[in-house]
């Protein structure tokens, strides 16, 4: 009975014909904070795309808990990227948080007062409470986050996606969202996030999956997040200053 | 009473156009109603010479089939790296102009003119009524449209959700197991039933101005989309009475004077809206000047 949260195995991805993802495989630790990181059109999102059946796997195989996906998607919460989201809709922000729960009603079931309250909750959460009422596109770039985060949190799942959840967001919203991944960690959930900022790699996660089309390396951060493997997955385009043990990262380009 | 019931078709379109319309306005997929109003012609005229009669029920079918193949076609191309709007312009033009070649191929003879069935004209509504038996049950296109409405409503009342959701959502919507797909074509089908029940008695224009105009004024006037579908019905049906009174007025088109009613109240909207207004966001930036102006520099 004791399945990894997500395990994948030998997964490859394409975008018309030109793979983005060959041969994935790593199995991801419970109750643990993972970081995907790798350099822009590394397959970051692809992955998260693929795992969850967005977009067609050209091969391997993806268990979650040891069960296909599509079995398991009451489990699984997901934040998508800021992108794809189309802020003009006329939708408030407690409307958006209780779309988290959508999948759990099933086809015929309409949300209502135990949904409203259970999104309040979550909004609380994320310190969102007073903006509930709120059209999404009057909300800042960090408010916005929050609420995407909220819905997440409303799908109450034991295994969460996030893509890019620090892009756009303010120094605040980014310490509040890290805080909130610390306290579903503590609740023994797992969470993976696509993430950029190099710098902040060591404090926020414990586990990283280094990514460049091909996996480069997987595992904790103290053995993986190594000098020699951010140059195999970033290709040389990375200077790293060796500096008390520590490495500082800066990107040269 | 003929006053009434060309009101009551106007308003009928008006309603059932103006709940599908909001999700087209909101899926950026407006100018689809216009396409399958256009390409349905050729589903109109096989559907004619296989069933030999210019029975409702075959048109329709004929129609929507076709109203889905045009979708699908518009995809198609879409997806193998044209431009949305120039593959919506290459299928419904190609597809309408088969239907041109249909017509007069076969139908020289026969009383299927394009102007009939394409362009109908909303004045003679009353004159075509259903008969049952000897029981007079109102015009024709009331039913027609009214039964396009009823399935509009009912299938996007039991889905809503799923339809609000795979509309803002898409990705998040296939991820919590919803199929985007399903929903998308339900949708278009919906569409096309509208616009085909609708234009055949009431014209083309009237169909295409309804489907797009009161959902973009509604879209103006809220923030809640339950809230913009109602503001859209609402406007539709009162464009349709204003225009018909307009028309009478004016000895003009009562199709045209419809929709020119519903273009007016968008102007209205687009001018005075409390958020999107454009007078009022002038205002707003000319205060916060004048703010900035009153208070001294430090």
């Amino acid at each position: 009975m004791n399945h990894s949260p997500l395990e994948i195995r030998g997964l490859s991805a394409a975008y018309q014909k030109k793979p983005v993802l060959r041969d994935i495989s790593f199995t991801a630790p419970e109750g643990s904070l993972i970081g995907i990181i790798g350099p822009n059109g590394a397959g970051k999102s692809t992955l998260i795309k693929a795992v969850l059946g967005l977009i067609p796997r050209l091969s391997g195989d993806v268990t979650i808990y040891g069960k296909p996906y599509a079995q398991q998607r009451k489990i699984i919460g997901y934040v998508p990227q800021r992108e794809s989201i189309d802020w003009d809709f006329p939708t408030s922000a407690l409307d958006v948080v209780m779309m988290g729960r959508y999948g759990h009603l099933g086809w015929f079931r309409r949300p209502g007062g135990q949904e409203r309250r259970m999104a309040m909750e979550c909004l609380a959460k994320v310190g969102m409470s007073d903006y509930a009422g709120r059209q999404i596109s009057q909300l800042s770039g960090g408010q916005q986050q929050r609420v995407f985060l909220a819905r997440a949190l409303a799908q109450d799942a034991s295994l969460y996606f996030m893509d890019e959840p620090f892009v756009g967001v303010d120094a605040a919203t980014e310490k509040a969202i890290i805080t909130l991944l610390n306290e579903l960690k503590q609740q023994g959930k797992t969470v993976l996030v696509v993430h950029h900022d190099l710098n902040t790699v060591k404090e926020y996660f414990d586990w990283v999956v280094l990514l460049n089309v091909q996996l480069v390396a997987s595992g904790s951060v103290d053995s993986t997040f190594t000098a020699d493997n951010l140059q195999r997955t970033y290709g040389g385009r990375l200077a790293i200053l060796e500096r008390d043990a520590h490495s500082e990262l800066i990107n040269q380009t | 009473m003929s006053d009434l019931w060309i009101i009551v078709t106007g308003a009928l379109v008006a309603s059932a156009c103006g709940i599908v319309g909001c999700f087209l306005v909101l899926r950026k997929m407006a100018m689809i109603g216009d396409a399958i109003s256009h390409s349905v012609l050729p589903g109109i005229v096989i559907a004619f010479l296989v069933s030999g009669s210019r029975d409702s029920l075959f048109m329709l079918l004929g129609a929507a089939g076709i109203g889905l193949v045009t979708v699908l076609l518009i995809q198609l191309i879409h997806q193998s790296g044209l431009q949305s709007d120039a593959s919506i312009g290459v299928v419904f033009t190609a597809l309408f102009a088969i239907g041109i070649i249909l017509v007069s191929v076969y139908t020289r003879d026969i009383d299927l003119d394009l102007d009939c069935v394409l362009y109908g004209e909303i004045a003679y509504i009353p004159w075509n009524t259903l008969q049952l038996g000897s029981l007079d049950m109102g015009p024709k296109a009331v039913w027609g449209i009214g039964l396009a409405l009823l399935l509009s409503v009912a299938l996007i009342g039991i889905f809503y959700k799923q339809f609000k959701l795979t509309s803002f959502d898409p990705t998040f919507a296939a991820a919590v197991g919803i199929p985007v797909a399903l929903f998308h074509y339900l949708l278009m089908s919906l569409v096309s039933v509208t616009t085909v029940a609708s234009f055949e008695s009431v014209g083309a224009i009237l169909v295409v101005g309804m489907l797009v105009v009161p959902p973009a004024t509604a879209y103006l006037l809220t923030d809640r989309l339950g809230r913009m579908m109602i503001y859209s019905v609402v406007i539709g049906c009162i464009s349709s009475a204003a225009g018909y009174y307009a028309a009478q007025f004016l000895d003009a088109s009562i199709a045209g004077s419809m929709v020119s009613t519903a273009g007016f109240l968008f102007v209205i909207a687009l001018l005075f809206s409390p958020r999107h207004g454009v007078l009022l966001r002038k205002w707003k930036q000319r205060r916060i000047l004048a703010d900035a102006a009153a208070e001294p520099f430090v």
